[in-house]
């Protein structure tokens, strides 16, 4: 499928994907496909940034790359591998056989691709390449990134060069767990992705958990909302509401009550600290304040 | 950079065809780096190339095509924003002065500062003195609290550190390492007498023997010190001891990669970025700017609550040491401070205590912050002169005891 035309054909196109975006994003999204730069995403953990990547890749009828970062990922896991098996097999078989030809063991066949490699394949389909979570691998992995984010090539020493015949799309997210290099930045439209407004969250809601029921959904929506301007050490994503809304509904609830509430805290909130401040007193008034919004 | 055909062409748009949106954007961008944003050349032909493919009638989509292509950080995005609100609000010449000196207003003062260094070559040129006595080396300390109830947003002086002083305790700090003990990481180097076989090298190498193995290349792994995090009072009760800190501070970031530094009194700073700065005077000259509240009071509890928010799970990963210098002087008698350090304290993976206090033998922790914070910590160590830093940096080399912090857990 051909790419988006407009900033509006863009938010049309990930609506379609089951996206709600806002026009920021769609912007940005737009600008990274029609300018061909990658997209650096930044955010809070469940803040939708995984799934960008995953429904450019369902509605551009393209083939989603992933590539999960973690410390000390290397080009070996990241990119390409010698199969050294097979190379060692060749010039066995090149030596019972009386050939002279030894060079050609850096030919393609002995090359294994990994996802850096696979996305840029001028022999595959054209892919969405998704780089995730980028602030967990170490520094020395974003250096492999540089050539490919700027050029869609990568270059091989006994090999040569391979390149992108279609860029791919590139998409790298980060939750912030370390600052990610300037190089990276430069190369990248950056985009912050916030959480979203009250009205989008029940978009949201309705996309992701179209079970539940109405009422419940906003309610849901009003006490998430309060419970992030609370000092908490870790604010609740979109994921949790989602996660949290179908929990509630799972436990047939039609609206938000305190007990239920206490008892599925787990669900919204991670860490025991933020459970202990919430659960009782301070989540019964959220539920009653939750409640006069909707009502 | 790979750019499809717009970019190839050989740029018509950005100085002709757009007439003053060109020039406008130009301005704009030069409008964001006096207000301190890096915004360099590419970014710029970006900003361009993006602004043309978005409706150029609707506001949000243009800010969002320039915020896209010249913001690279979270932080500056505020920034942004304002400056696009007050620069595109009127295109007049005579708004935009007033615009400049708007945004101008956001950031430090810049200009008649006396350039770094000046002072040291004025000096340089007069006739040797009598070195002055380093403020490490005083033996007294006065236990008065010197915590003052209102917030004293007061900058410090650096002037006051002569040239002798600073090259005297910048001699003994520069001697200074922080050899931590070193963390495996999961990357390889060549090693001829490493424990891996590199078979991608032997095979290469094999070539030059016509596919003949030889020898097996060996690697092994590579291994680097933890990042360190430096989170050191500046209130009143521990200025005496600031100047030098910064100094160990400055040689600690400069000396290795992944550091960061942070102050803290009533307010949190972050002043990594400045500290990277070379040259001493330009560094200190850059933090006494970006912090407000040199000698104040201390909220030990509310920085470290700050620190954990905003911070921790930023630069706290891979294994990181934290540094604590303080005190434990806390002017809101250790409000949410055992929270914080317990906090703290499984954040990371060493969390060493530095107090000058501990210089007194007779030293006993009396003091509610110092109970509170002495659970959740795995060292505590003086640091008040040379000496005592040397001594730190000696048993920072070896991993801790961990029967070394009863005694002041039963103290």
């Amino acid at each position: 499928m051909s790419l988006p035309s407009s900033v509006a054909a863009t938010a049309a196109l990930l609506e379609a994907g089951g996206y709600v975006a806002d026009p920021a994003l769609a912007t940005t999204v737009f600008l990274a496909l029609a300018m061909q730069r990658p997209l650096f995403l930044e955010g809070e953990p469940g803040t939708g940034k995984t799934e960008i990547a995953k429904v450019l890749a369902e509605q551009l009828g393209r083939r989603l790359v992933r590539l999960q970062c973690y410390d000390g990922l290397d080009l070996a896991a990241a990119a390409y591998e010698w199969d050294h098996a097979r190379q060692l097999m060749a010039i066995r078989l090149a030596e019972t056989s009386g050939e002279a030809g030894v060079t050609d063991i850096y030919a393609r066949r002995f090359l294994q691709s990994r996802p850096l490699l696979s996305a840029i394949d001028p022999d595959l389909p054209p892919a969405v390449l998704l780089i995730d979570e980028l602030d967990r691998a170490d520094e020395p992995f974003e250096a492999f990134l540089l050539e490919l984010l700027a050029d869609f090539q990568l270059s091989i020493p006994e090999y040569g060069t391979v390149k992108a015949a279609v860029a791919p799309v590139v998409v790298l997210t980060s939750n912030r767990t370390r600052e990610v290099h300037d190089a990276i930045r430069r190369r990248c439209l950056y985009h912050w992705v916030d959480y979203p407004t009250a009205t989008r969250e029940r978009q949201i809601l309705a996309r992701k958990a179209p079970n539940v029921g109405e009422r419940l959904s906003a309610e849901v929506v009003a006490f998430v909302q309060r419970l992030r301007n609370e000092d908490l050490f870790k604010n609740p994503g979109v994921a949790e509401s989602i996660d949290w809304a179908a929990a509630l509904s799972h436990l047939n609830q039609h609206e938000l009550a305190a007990e239920a509430v206490d008892e599925t805290l787990g669900v919204l909130l991670k860490y025991q600290d933020d459970i202990a401040k919430i659960k009782g007193a301070e989540a019964a008034r959220l539920v009653t304040e939750a409640k006069s919004v909707v009502r | 950079m790979l750019m499809p055909e717009a970019a190839m062409a050989p740029l018509p748009p950005v100085p002709t065809g757009e007439g003053r949106l060109a020039a406008n954007i130009l301005n704009f961008a030069r409008l964001l780096r006096r207000a301190g944003l890096p915004i360099g050349p590419a970014d710029l032909l970006a900003a361009t190339d993006a602004v043309q493919r978005v409706d150029l009638g609707n506001r949000t989509q243009v800010r969002i095509a320039l915020r896209v292509t010249m913001v690279h950080r979270h932080e500056h995005t505020e920034l942004f924003d304002h400056a696009f609100n007050i620069f595109w609000r009127d295109p007049e010449a005579s708004r935009l002065a007033q615009a400049m000196a708007a945004i101008d207003g956001r950031k430090e003062p810049p200009p008649e500062r006396i350039p770094p260094g000046a002072r040291r070559l004025a000096e340089a040129f007069r006739p040797q003195q009598e070195p002055r006595k380093p403020p490490e080396e005083r033996q007294e300390i006065d236990a008065v609290m010197t915590v003052s109830e209102a917030e004293r947003l007061q900058t410090m002086d650096f002037e006051a550190m002569s040239a002798a002083e600073i090259s005297h305790a910048k001699a003994e700090i520069r001697k200074l390492r922080l050899p931590l003990d070193e963390r495996r990481t999961r990357r390889l180097r060549p090693d001829p007498s490493g424990s891996r076989t590199d078979l991608r090298a032997t095979l290469r190498a094999s070539l030059k023997h016509g596919g003949e193995i030889i020898d097996l290349s060996r690697s092994r792994r590579v291994t680097r010190p933890p990042p360190l995090v430096v989170l050191c009072d500046i209130s009143g009760s521990m200025s005496r001891y600031a100047q030098i800190l910064l100094h160990f501070l400055h040689a600690v970031a400069n000396d290795r990669d992944r550091v960061q530094t942070f102050l803290f009194g009533t307010r949190l700073s972050n002043i990594s970025r400045q500290l990277r700065a070379r040259d001493p005077e330009v560094a200190f000259q850059m933090v006494s700017h970006a912090v407000p509240d040199w000698s104040g009071g201390t909220r030990i509890g509310e920085a470290l609550a700050i620190f954990n928010q905003d911070w921790s799970r930023r630069v706290l990963g891979q294994g990181a040491v934290v540094l604590l210098v303080t005190d434990g002087l806390d002017r809101d008698g250790a409000a949410g401070l055992s929270e914080n350090m317990e906090r703290l304290h499984k954040s990371c993976a060493r969390l060493i205590w530095l107090n000058p206090l501990l210089r007194w033998d007779g030293f006993a922790p009396k003091s509610q912050g110092i109970r509170a914070m002495l659970p959740h910590v795995d060292e505590f160590r003086p640091v008040h002169s040379l000496a005592s830093l040397r001594a730190l940096i000696e048993s920072l080399s070896r991993p801790a005891s961990p029967r070394e912090m009863d005694r002041w857990r039963t103290a």
